[in-house]
């Protein structure tokens, strides 16, 4: 990999002015006993801009407690991935990062590069749940924590348009149903539907398969245990043809759906001129457009329904901190990151959903997070987006294996036999089975 | 360099024992001043070459060697093979339809006035980043029409020739209706003097009724005729589809039709703003009733530039307007530069125009044209940010070419940079026979 050494040298240069920017501060009164642990960390994520500023915030907390440690966090924007792989080969990662997919986690794991964090397991179990723990296991040691979430079951919908129709949010599939035909009869088209390069697709297959397959096929399916021309993914595509099978449903139709992307899918329904009554897309659906719309009283929430009597569930993804660096400063960083009150700090500055189930929700800033938070942390089922637990070639990547595949089923939605087989094959490629 | 090192050997016969000041005086000098530029271009050029071709040999791990087997990939990937397909289009198309357009540009604007201001125009382009160009295009290609301009203007020709309907989303509230935008839209249930029709319709939005309209009403049967209702069969909630409620509206202003068991328009009427219509002296007989067809005239939908099929032309076109101003510009300089007495001799001679712009001045021009020509082949291979720029996610593969493919592949996602070098390589490969070519042009023109 010497093709790298370039980059490795850029981040092993910015570590050494961070790590020399970091000066003395031995002194000072400690609170809580924790002043026996010291020394510097450096933490990167993908956080920047106001999110940084958050995450910063957390991190003062931290240093409050253990005034001898200094901690430097460094946004590694959206080429996180590359700029930490880069580093691991280049012998200086950070201490600690978050890393958005559980594939990387699983990589580094299996590298050696990243130190397991097994005295925490009890931790988070307790404060984030079994199902969050899982999330960060590899081959049965916990390996990562996830402190930041995101709730991928959420619809959201124009309240004016819903009050024009006289419907209200839905419950239940056939509910929403219902609820789209009587929008449709009252002129107004009820999805919204950003195709973009494909994978806001997969985030509406994977929550209707959670719910009609139910979370222990959809593990195997992540695994690829099962193939995907298993009639689970059959029935689930079927279903999904309730929201993208109909081209009149859709805001522009089926060709216009193909050719708009997530943020714009979004502005259509969050508008005093919607163009779409409900967009199917996650907790983040508010930062991805500038409205003039108030939250609560012009654009809403409501939990993607239920299928037929399915127990809530949510999919969604995270942030997932790991350890490159195992020293007594990062344990206690990581330990502190598991607890309600590190939490907090994020929470209520905005722009963050918490599965830590302990954290009281009454801390959230307004109603809508607190509302994706809670059914976040409090669903009965948490499964991390399932396109993110693959290979990326085959779940991450525009232009082929699912992004394309999915967005191929929009364009097709009645040929199912034929592109669960396309899927079936492109998967086996990138498992190499 | 050559040229260097020729003159270098003639003095070195001369004086043995200042051998060793000459060589220095020679080379040293040259060495040193060369050598930023050396050191400059192994590190920014020369290495990552090497290293990028090292690399399409190894896996996406890096750790590796699997010989050509990424090669393999590069012509047997649907999603690869399709943009080295939509590359070659690319050279065929573009190079020529630039030459050619700056060269129509460059004669015709010789001979009018003002034409600085129109070569201005034309060259404009020039000035904005190929990146930002495409996000303008994106926009004028929008398939909406209340958003793209291009489609706007199409929809103010589809409007003139076929209005827009007063009710083209209404769709028929219960099975009793039938039919569409074609036909217009039938009440299956035959008619005779006497009958009341409801002709219930949804799918309208209560901000596109008309002010006038008042709640529906079920008007009374009249002896010897027929009478109706036209009415958007919806309230908030849904209603009762296919029953008048209170809430209601009748639709105003919308053409009825009787018809004859074959389909054949009798008798229209317009309804009230209570939605009710009647026809009078309706001789024995069954009959339809329906809206007429004009009411459900869809508005124009707007083609679908950023679509699959026609994503490659509709860039093409962006990229040909922004490098048009280029080869009209050089064209013209070359055109200028043509001896003014040999047209005149060929006109002296009884030349046609036509025949002197092609026996004089494209012969004369050939340099130039193949400058241009040359230059649009070996852009035109490179094309990438235009293309990322206008292409929406979902056609990026129907878009795709071959510097894209390599950035996609590379940084998309799979990360594999073991495919990614493949592509850059062959993607250098295809570059180098005509950089060679322009060099031995150069070569011969110095």
């Amino acid at each position: 990999m010497r093709r790298r050494w370039l980059v490795s040298a850029l981040v092993v240069g910015a570590l050494a002015i961070v790590a020399a920017g970091c000066g003395g501060d031995n002194g000072g009164g400690g609170t809580e006993g924790s002043t026996d642990v010291t020394g510097n960390l450096s933490v990167m994520a993908i956080w920047g801009g106001d999110e940084q500023d958050s995450f910063q915030a957390v991190i003062d907390g931290f240093t409050e407690k253990y005034p001898n440690v200094t901690v430097k966090y460094t946004s590694g924007g959206d080429n996180l991935a590359p700029l930490l792989s880069t580093a691991v080969k280049g012998g200086n990662p950070p201490d600690l990062a978050a890393l958005g997919q559980p594939g990387l986690v699983q990589g580094f794991a299996k590298q050696g590069a990243i130190q397991p964090i097994d005295q925490l397991h009890d931790k988070i179990v307790e404060n984030f749940g079994q199902a969050v723990a899982d999330v960060g296991t590899v081959d049965g040691k916990q390996y990562a924590l996830m402190f930041k979430g995101a709730n991928k079951s959420t619809i959201w919908y124009n309240v004016s348009s819903f009050d024009e129709a006289g419907v209200d949010p839905p419950k239940t599939w056939d509910d929403l149903k219902q609820d789209a035909s009587t929008l449709k009869a009252a002129g107004i088209t009820p999805y919204s539907v950003g195709v973009d390069v494909g994978w806001p697709i997969t985030d509406l297959f994977e929550n209707v398969y959670i719910r009609t397959a139910g979370p222990e096929m959809y593990d195997k399916l992540a695994k690829h245990e099962i193939p995907w021309t298993d009639q689970s993914v059959k029935d689930a595509l079927t279903k999904m043809k309730d929201v993208v099978g109909t081209s009149d449903d859709m805001v522009g139709g089926t060709s216009g759906a193909l050719q708009t992307d997530m943020p714009t899918s979004v502005a259509n329904v969050f508008s005093d001129n919607p163009k779409g009554a409900m967009v199917v897309i996650g907790d983040f659906a508010p930062g991805v457009t500038k409205t003039t719309l108030e939250p609560v009283d012009g654009y809403n929430v409501f939990t993607f329904p239920s299928i037929d009597d399915s127990p809530p569930s949510v999919v969604g993804g995270g942030d997932l901190f790991v350890e490159f660096k195992k020293s007594p400063a990062a344990d206690a960083f990581l330990e502190y990151l598991t607890t309600p009150e590190a939490a907090e700090i994020w929470a209520k500055r905005g722009g963050f959903s918490s599965p830590n189930k302990n954290l009281d929700t009454s801390v959230y800033p307004d109603e809508i997070t607190k509302a994706t938070a809670s059914a976040l942390a409090d669903a009965d089922t948490f499964r991390f987006d399932l396109s993110d637990l693959q290979p990326a070639e085959f779940g991450g990547t525009p232009g082929q294996g699912l992004f394309k595949l999915f967005s191929d089923f929009v364009k097709n939605p009645n040929d199912i036999d034929s592109i669960t087989q396309q899927m079936e094959a492109a998967a086996k490629k990138a498992y190499g089975s | 360099m050559t040229d260097t090192s020729t003159t270098v050997e003639a003095p070195a016969a001369g004086l043995p024992p200042k051998r060793g000041a000459e060589l220095w005086s020679r080379y040293g000098v040259a060495a040193v001043f060369l050598a930023p530029a050396l050191v400059l271009l192994s590190v920014w050029v020369v290495y990552p070459t090497l290293s990028t071709i090292r690399r399409s040999f190894y896996d996406k791990s890096g750790n590796s060697f699997i010989g050509l087997d990424n090669y393999r990939t590069l012509f047997s990937d649907e999603t690869l093979r399709k943009a080295i397909e939509n590359n070659l289009l690319w050279l065929l198309v573009v190079p020529a339809f630039v030459t050619a357009i700056g060269l129509v540009f460059a004669v015709l604007l010789e001979r009018i006035r003002f034409s600085v201001a129109f070569k201005v125009a034309v060259f404009m382009p020039m000035a904005i980043s190929l990146f930002a160009a495409g996000v303008i295009w994106r926009l004028m290609y929008d398939q909406d029409p209340q958003q793209g301009t291009i489609n706007a203007a199409l929809a103010v020709v589809k409007d003139a020739v076929s209005p827009t309907g007063a009710l083209p989303s209404a769709t028929p509230s219960t099975d009793a209706l039938t039919g569409g935008p074609d036909n217009g839209m039938v009440l299956n249930t035959p008619l005779r003097p006497g009958s009341v029709a409801q002709l219930g319709l949804t799918g309208i939005r209560e901000e596109d009724m008309p002010s006038d309209a008042t709640q529906a009403v079920v008007p009374e049967a009249l002896s010897g005729g027929i009478t109706g209702v036209v009415w958007r069969d919806f309230k908030p909630g849904g209603g009762t589809p296919g029953k008048i409620e209170q809430g209601e509206l009748g639709i105003p202003n919308v053409t009825v039709e009787l018809r004859d068991d074959s389909g054949r328009a009798l008798e229209r009427a317009t309804t009230e703003p209570d939605g009710t219509f009647s026809f009078e002296d309706v001789s024995q007989g069954t009959y339809r009733a329906a809206i007429a067809s004009k009411t459900f005239v869809q508005p124009y939908a707007g083609v679908a530039w950023l679509g699959e099929s026609l994503i490659t032309p509709a860039i093409m076109m962006a990229y040909i307007w922004v490098w048009a101003g280029f080869a009209m510009v050089v064209i013209a300089a070359g055109l200028a530069a043509i001896p003014r007495d040999l047209l005149e001799a060929a006109r002296t001679d009884g030349a046609s125009e036509w025949a002197v712009f092609r026996r004089v001045t494209i012969p004369l021009l050939a340099p130039v044209l193949s400058v241009v020509f040359i230059t649009m082949l070996i852009y035109v291979l490179k094309v990438f940010d235009i293309v990322i720029s206008i292409a929406p996610g979902s056609s990026q593969d129907d878009a795709n070419v071959i510097a894209l493919a390599m950035w996609r592949t590379s940084f998309g996602g799979a990360n594999d940079l073991g495919l990614g070098a493949a592509i850059a390589v062959f993607l250098f490969l295809l570059v180098i026979p005509i950089l060679a070519l322009n060099i031995r042009r150069f070569r011969r023109e110095a």
